[in-house]
């Protein structure tokens, strides 16, 4: 199938950012990109289903409705569980991020029209480093700034754990520091490494299809790699939910950091 | 050596820690499984825990990956 062979293009394809609206701003390029395309939608989805699901608020809930309430009941829930009472005023955030990195890798999987230009092909933001040390930097920034506002200079209590004994003094707040700071790094490099892995794979494996096929007789076995990637489909959605998750609770961990330094 | 032959060696040395990062997990599902049998009350309050250390186990496996794509494709 020379076709098939002539369509074809590397997995690292996926992840090319591409002009769709040039636009630029002095010496900064400021376009609207495939990128902001796909954050663009995500935000959209994520709008029209919390539309959806309170529209017709009523006391037995509708299927939109269980479904909305589901989403919040869950992040409630966790935050509630990781910073106490005084945390729900950070719950906004913490549902926004969540549906938005849930929104942004669930979409990512959609398959893209055969045929279409290639900037129109799906994409995921999330398996951008910069998009996930954006969010990550939020997270930590405000967890800095209400870590201060909240508790002064008591917000330092955070790098001297209870209980460590006089000897080590010089040394724990020196890690605790060193800890403190790579956070940002670990919460972005976890969302994009496991995006940009998946999709990776995900393509790969698509290639293997594609090249079976192009054998002649012993496309036959196209079918395994197939039934692979199938699984690998079903993981992936998994993994879309489960870090979009995991961001999410590492966020409302740190943000108990601001509201109670002392652990 | 080639310095490309090099880089791709290195790689591959850099999927090694997937070794670690699967002992890692693995270790952390088995263990709840086994304190879920014991006291299958108390599993569901940790599910949490539980992925949040699977998370954090993952991580060491995925700077392998990331380790690699440096080397693929800054060098």
């Amino acid at each position: 199938m020379p076709f098939l062979m002539t369509m074809l293009s590397g997995p690292m394809e996926q992840f090319e950012i591409m002009q769709i609206i040039p636009v630029h701003l002095g010496a900064y390029d400021i376009s609207f990109t495939n990128s902001s395309l796909w954050m663009v939608i995500g935000v959209a989805a994520v709008s029209l289903f919390m539309f959806m699901a309170t529209r017709r608020l009523s006391l037995v809930p509708g299927k939109m409705q269980s479904a909305g309430e589901t989403l919040y009941i869950f992040i409630a829930d966790m935050l509630r569980g990781a910073a106490g009472k005084e945390g729900m005023k950070f719950f906004p955030y913490i549902f926004t991020l969540f549906m938005f990195i849930l929104a942004s890798n669930l979409l990512g999987l959609w398959p893209s029209i055969p045929g279409t230009p290639a900037k129109w092909h799906t994409f995921t933001p999330t398996s951008h480093l910069i998009v996930t040390l954006a969010l990550a930097m939020v997270t930590f920034t405000l967890v800095v700034v209400y870590g201060f506002y909240k508790n002064g200079l008591g917000f330092l209590k955070l790098f001297v754990p209870a209980g460590v004994p006089w000897w080590l003094m010089w040394l724990i707040p020196v890690i605790e520091v060193v800890s403190f700071l790579s956070r940002p790094i670990s919460l972005a490099i976890r969302l994009f490494a496991n995006m940009l892995a998946g999709h990776l794979i995900f393509k790969i494996f698509a290639g293997f299809v594609a090249s079976l096929l192009a054998a002649g007789a012993w496309g036959v076995i196209a079918i395994l790699p197939l039934l692979g990637n199938f699984a690998v489909y079903l993981l992936e959605i998994l993994v879309a939910f489960l870090q979009a998750y995991v961001f999410a609770i590492l966020s409302c961990i740190y943000i108990n950091d601001a509201i109670h330094p002392s652990h | 050596m080639e310095p490309e032959a090099a880089k791709l060696i290195g790689a591959g040395l850099a999927a090694i820690p997937l070794a670690g990062a699967g002992i890692g997990i693995g270790n952390i599902f088995g263990s709840f499984l086994e304190g879920a049998f014991r006291n299958p009350s108390a599993a569901a309050a940790n599910q949490q825990q539980l992925l949040l250390g699977f998370a954090l186990t993952e991580f060491t496996g995925l700077l392998g990956f990331v380790v690699a794509m440096i080397l693929l494709f800054v060098f």
